[in-house]
């Protein structure tokens, strides 16, 4: 894992001293909340319904055992118990007080943590592959580039003040696991022809009041020209990109207004110039990809080769074990080991919330069984990353006992869902109730199984947190004449076959909306070809009427609304 | 700094509360009949005319700039068997909190 060098450890001692000043002089009537509001939100400071809410950045969702025991001290002793996994692999505090937040961000770094670029129109936390470095489709670690991202990124005095927030994410892999077509930059590492690394730069994409899908900008961007060809893309963003409207500031309306090919020629245009530049030097050298690469090496790892054996016999011998496994465990790059998923989707449970006790129970088991190491993916689940196939069983009794051993992972109860209007000041409304209703009403044994691989996301509103654009099934909750109502979306998809879900037609109400899922996922079950074939691939083969007809009575997408 | 009327999408009737958060821990808090800021919507002082609307908001505007609170707002209410519900669900849940368990 990345450590602090001593630029790091200063800047952000520099800016908890900033804030806590400011926080200060707050408090005293010094600033006015005009004034204080946008140097709140630098440093991830909301204020919710209930309290204000701290927003932590977890680097391309990387963390260690310290730092998890670290997040669960601080919602232990400043917040309600609890904290909330976000789908930008950050993590988020309900309930803590103004005062207590420069102490909060103080102790989280001592354990190199901050909530800086966590809000504002800034560049966000570098998203990436919670498989990241352990996948066994990786072509390599996309983390030190998403590390050098950061850096670059990191109080960037240029791309301080964008137009809008800017997001990237980063993959190493043949499969997408970060959705890096719903991102303003989403990257790709791969190989050339000679095998030679680099690039493949996708722009324009994102979620919210109008969802679009990246379009590849290049093909192949050489890894020495990767912040040529980053700051090339902002800067042309920057200068370009709409400031007279918040809803029409991201680059995705920048692509779209001026044309792909327009924007394309300005941006190869300013990489040309960079790449020239004598005073501003960009240029990845390999002894500094090689010293972050360091960081991020596999840890030494034993071999277990009977680790394989021990595992089929204690699947024969434990049925919710072995389902676990089928669900929650993934292949690793080494044989003996196994990538193990922890799911933070109790049935009834509040999608990504976790108690500061399973915290300190995950951080316990990293430690043990998995070098220290934990990930957080945009699903909003944990990730134990190296754990050897011997000890899975062991990992599999410890959560047990922790309310944590739900076998769910990709099954209709792993729902992605925002806080809505729960707890957060933009929601219409509510997501968490529908995504426990859900979750409740495919629980016996059994159903979830047969109804087989699919993505359900929810959001309490437009802004999309909940990424409901992109799941298979889609849930929006809309207020209308003081109700809410929830629109519901079939088709779309985060991962290689990106795509926007259609909407179906006219909304639900809240008491309708559980009733509605239940009636599409019966029409898919009785139109798939077999079990093998998942809720996506029905829906692009069969398309939407037929799950029209059985929603509304019309298969006519004019008569539905 | 104003204080804002909680659109109804209706013609401006009713009764009203203030309601702001806390400046110190964000937390929700009503202007109460004693005239202090109260975390309980049910001792919110309650009024039904312009002028005491017009009232509440200096009082909102005055704590605002007195940096008590932050964000202060009318809202609708409606009172049933003696307790006070906010007419908007958003505000609703602001007052009696979220509506599920917390995990």
């Amino acid at each position: 894992m990345y450590r602090y060098d001593e630029f790091d450890k200063a800047f952000v001692a520099a800016r908890v001293a900033e804030f806590s000043d400011q926080v200060k002089r707050r408090l005293a009537g010094e600033l006015t909340e005009d004034e204080f509001r946008p140097l709140r939100l630098r440093n991830g400071v909301y204020l919710q319904l209930h309290a204000y809410m701290l927003r932590v950045a977890i680097p391309y969702g990387t963390l260690s055992s310290r730092q998890m025991r670290k997040l669960a001290h601080i919602a232990r002793c400043y917040d309600r118990g609890y904290g909330h996994f976000t789908t930008r692999q950050n993590i988020q505090f309900n309930w803590p007080r103004l005062v207590d937040i420069p102490e909060i961000l103080s102790e989280l770094a001592d354990v190199e943590m901050h909530a800086i670029q966590t809000s504002g129109n800034c560049i966000r936390n570098i998203t990436s592959d919670h498989f990241a470095g352990v996948a066994a489709d990786e072509i390599t670690d996309p983390r030190p580039y998403a590390e050098i991202l950061r850096q670059w990124s990191s109080l960037h005095p240029e791309f301080s003040y964008l137009p809008r927030k800017f997001k990237f994410a980063i993959i190493g892999a043949q499969t997408d696991r970060a959705a890096i077509q719903l991102h303003d930059i989403g990257l790709r590492l791969n190989r050339n022809a000679v095998g030679e690394l680099g690039f493949s730069f996708y722009i324009g994409g994102g979620q919210g009041r109008t969802p679009m899908v990246a379009k590849l900008l290049h093909e192949f961007i050489p890894v020495e020209n990767l912040l040529h060809y980053a700051t090339a893309i902002v800067r042309i963003y920057n200068l370009y990109g709409r400031r007279d409207n918040k809803y029409k500031a991201r680059i995705k309306i920048l692509v779209h207004e001026t044309g792909f090919g327009q924007l394309r020629e300005d941006i190869d245009v300013e990489f040309a110039a960079l790449k020239r530049s004598e005073r501003y030097d960009l240029t990845l050298l390999q002894a500094d990809i090689e010293a972050i690469n360091a960081y991020f090496c596999t840890p030494d790892l034993e071999n277990h080769p009977n680790g394989r054996d021990t595992l089929v016999s204690l699947r024969l011998k434990d049925q919710a074990f072995d389902c676990w496994v089928d669900k929650n465990v993934t292949r690793h790059k080494h044989p003996d080991y196994a990538i193990v998923t922890i799911s933070l989707k109790a049935i009834g449970g509040i999608p990504g919330n976790a108690t500061a006790a399973q915290m300190d129970i995950v951080a316990d088991l990293a430690e043990r069984y998995s070098y220290n190491e934990l990930r957080v993916s945009y699903h909003q689940n944990l990730v134990l990353p190296y754990v050897a196939l011997q000890d899975l069983y062991a990992v599999y009794n410890v959560l047990v006992a922790s309310s944590l051993a739900s076998a769910n992972i990709g099954q209709i109860s792993d729902i992605i869902a925002c806080p809505g209007l729960d707890y957060c000041s933009l929601a219409n409304a509510r997501s968490i109730s529908i995504a426990q209703q859900i979750s409740t009403r495919f629980s016996r044994p059994g159903y979830q199984e047969k109804i087989g691989e699919i993505q359900l996301n929810i959001s309490g509103c437009i802004n999309a947190c909940g990424h409901h654009h992109a799941g298979h099934i889609g849930i929006l909750g809309v207020e209308k004449k003081g109700t809410e109502l929830y629109q519901l979306t079939l088709g779309g998809s985060a991962g290689n076959r990106c795509s926007i879900g259609e909407i179906t037609g006219h909304g639900f109400a809240a008491d309708e909306i559980v009733d509605a899922v239940e009636t599409i996922i019966h029409t898919y079950l009785s139109l798939r070809i077999d079990h093998g074939e998942p809720f996506i691939d029905a829906y692009r083969r069969i398309g939407m009427m037929p799950f029209r007809q059985a929603l509304y009575g019309t298969a006519d997408k004019t008569a539905a609304e | 700094m104003s204080v804002k009327r909680c659109k109804t999408g209706k013609k401006e009737e009713g009764l009203k509360v203030l309601t702001a958060n806390r400046l110190i821990d964000g937390r929700p808090v009503w202007y109460s009949t004693d005239g202090n800021w109260s975390r309980d919507i049910n001792n919110a002082a309650v009024v039904d005319n312009q002028q005491a609307w017009s009232c509440l908001e200096q009082v909102g505007r005055k704590a605002m700039a007195n940096n008590e609170i932050v964000d202060a707002v009318l809202i609708g209410i409606i009172e049933h068997e003696g307790k006070l519900y906010a007419s908007r669900l958003r505000e609703h849940i602001r007052a009696y909190g979220p509506t599920g368990s917390c995990t």
